[in-house]
């Protein structure tokens, strides 16, 4: 018999609050994959997008644990292919806030070597903190 | 100022109408430091065609990223005290009446305009913000955010050809458009899938546009401070498909674009020997540089990949640069 799967009141609770801080109705999402095959970044992901975007419907909070969201860069190439209207890149932002909004940092400019760091542009850094600190 | 760059000028005065069009200018962080050359030649490339761009007072980081949270307001604080700065340049009769706002940087563009976007569409948002932003005066949503290459487009590719000294004849160059002039639909300034905004420029001035699939894909953005492989591996694929194309060099908006795609050629070489090194350059140092401008409206000097032997082979560094 086939593996019955349960959505919990802590799916719905989860489901609701990423739709709530996205602004996005996640549940148009079809699963075509198309945000998948446009994301420039999908190699390095452990969860592609397409993924992503079918645990927040299931409210599946071990989407927090991909690393999918913190390699995003916000390029909106899903955003503008996806055919059923749905912003993949707003469901990302979403999901960074969440760990971000408890004061989480995804990154630590000190360990970034200062030599880097000197001949980084102000857009690079201003834009990382932006999205991968609290 | 050089006799060269004055004369350009006089000389489209001579041809057009002699009246300089003003329009507020919203610079950036960066075009004050790694992006000085994109800074330095478009402003001299839009005086030969009789634009001034008159930096905005006491303006201020547009926090590069737009927030795309639907409760956080407070990030678009920053990008509408700006826009408050244009308001006031209008009021003071600096400008002409002119409501756009110009910009060079991609990435401030688009911050920018969704952050115009957003409270011009709700009133209970630009409400918010103007009774945080109690000490200034209300943003009317009177003002709208455009990219200088939308100036150019409005401008005219026929003028700008008019004032090309030395055209960039034999030059084969990829338009690189990347993610923020493009992305979302309804801040791009050109077609998402199929752009040709930059395409029509280089035509204007006489390089040979060449086109290739990579030139919408992402460099990987503010990802070069965590990532820097994976920027690379992105750089190596968009810099190689030009090449395959037949383009000799890259041009770009970008100053983030631009550092990812130029200075990560140094990871690359390391990694794939076969790597050819491409000039990056910004499309307004080749727009001065048609024009016939001195090497100081260029800065050739802040990019990393040389482009002066490229230049040198075709016949188009000038007898300084």
């Amino acid at each position: 018999m086939a593996d019955k799967l349960v959505i919990s009141t802590e799916n719905e609770a989860f489901l609701a609050r990423i739709t709530e801080l996205s602004g996005e109705t996640i549940t148009v999402c079809d699963q075509c994959g198309t945000c998948s095959g446009s994301c420039p970044m999908i190699a390095e992901m452990d969860v592609t997008p397409s993924q992503m975007i079918r645990m927040v419907q299931l409210g599946q909070r071990e989407v927090l644990d991909s690393k999918t969201m913190w390699l995003c860069a916000s390029c909106f190439a899903c955003t503008v292919r996806c055919p059923r209207g749905l912003d993949v890149a707003k469901v990302a932002e979403a999901l960074r806030q969440v760990t971000l909004r408890k004061a989480i940092d995804r990154i630590n400019i000190r360990a970034i070597p200062a030599d880097e760091l000197a001949e980084l542009p102000q857009i690079a850094l201003v834009g990382a903190l932006r999205k991968l600190t609290g | 100022m050089t006799s060269e760059k004055h004369n350009a000028a006089q000389t489209l005065e001579k041809a057009g109408p002699s009246k300089k069009t003003r329009f507020p200018y919203y610079p950036g962080c960066t075009l004050k430091t790694t992006a000085q050359n994109l800074e330095a030649s478009a402003l001299a490339s839009a005086e030969v065609l009789g634009i001034e761009l008159v930096e905005l007072p006491r303006w201020n980081c547009c926090g590069v990223v737009s927030s795309l949270a639907d409760d956080d307001l407070i990030h678009h604080v920053a990008p509408v005290r700006n826009l408050i700065r244009a308001q006031e340049m209008r009021a003071a009769g600096v400008v002409d009446g002119e409501t756009r706002l110009v910009t060079l940087c991609s990435m401030c563009f688009n911050t920018l305009k969704r952050s115009n976007a957003r409270v011009k569409e709700s009133a209970d948002d630009l409400k918010t913000i103007n009774e945080f932003m109690y000490l200034e005066d209300d943003y009317d949503g009177g003002v709208d955010v455009v990219h200088f290459l939308e100036v150019l487009r409005d401008v005219g590719h026929e003028r700008i050809s008019e004032a090309v000294k030395a055209p960039l004849a034999g030059l084969k160059v990829a338009p690189y458009y990347g993610c923020t002039l493009l992305r979302p639909k309804e801040i791009g300034i050109d077609d998402p899938e199929a752009p040709t905004i930059q395409d029509d420029l280089l035509r204007a001035l006489g390089a040979e546009p060449v086109d290739n699939p990579y030139k919408k894909v992402c460099c990987g953005s503010y990802q070069i401070v965590q990532n820097r492989d994976a920027v690379a591996d992105l750089a190596y694929d968009i810099l190689r498909h030009a090449r395959i194309a037949g383009a000799e060099a890259m041009t770009t908006c970008c100053p983030l674009c631009a550092f990812n795609l130029d200075r990560s050629q140094r990871e690359i070489g390391e990694k794939h020997p076969d790597h050819e090194p491409m000039p990056v350059l910004y499309i307004t140092q080749l727009m001065a540089l048609a024009f016939g401008l001195p090497p100081e409206c260029m800065r050739f000097d802040l990019n990393y990949t040389n482009p002066k032997a490229l230049l040198l082979s075709t016949s188009l560094a000038g007898e300084e640069a």
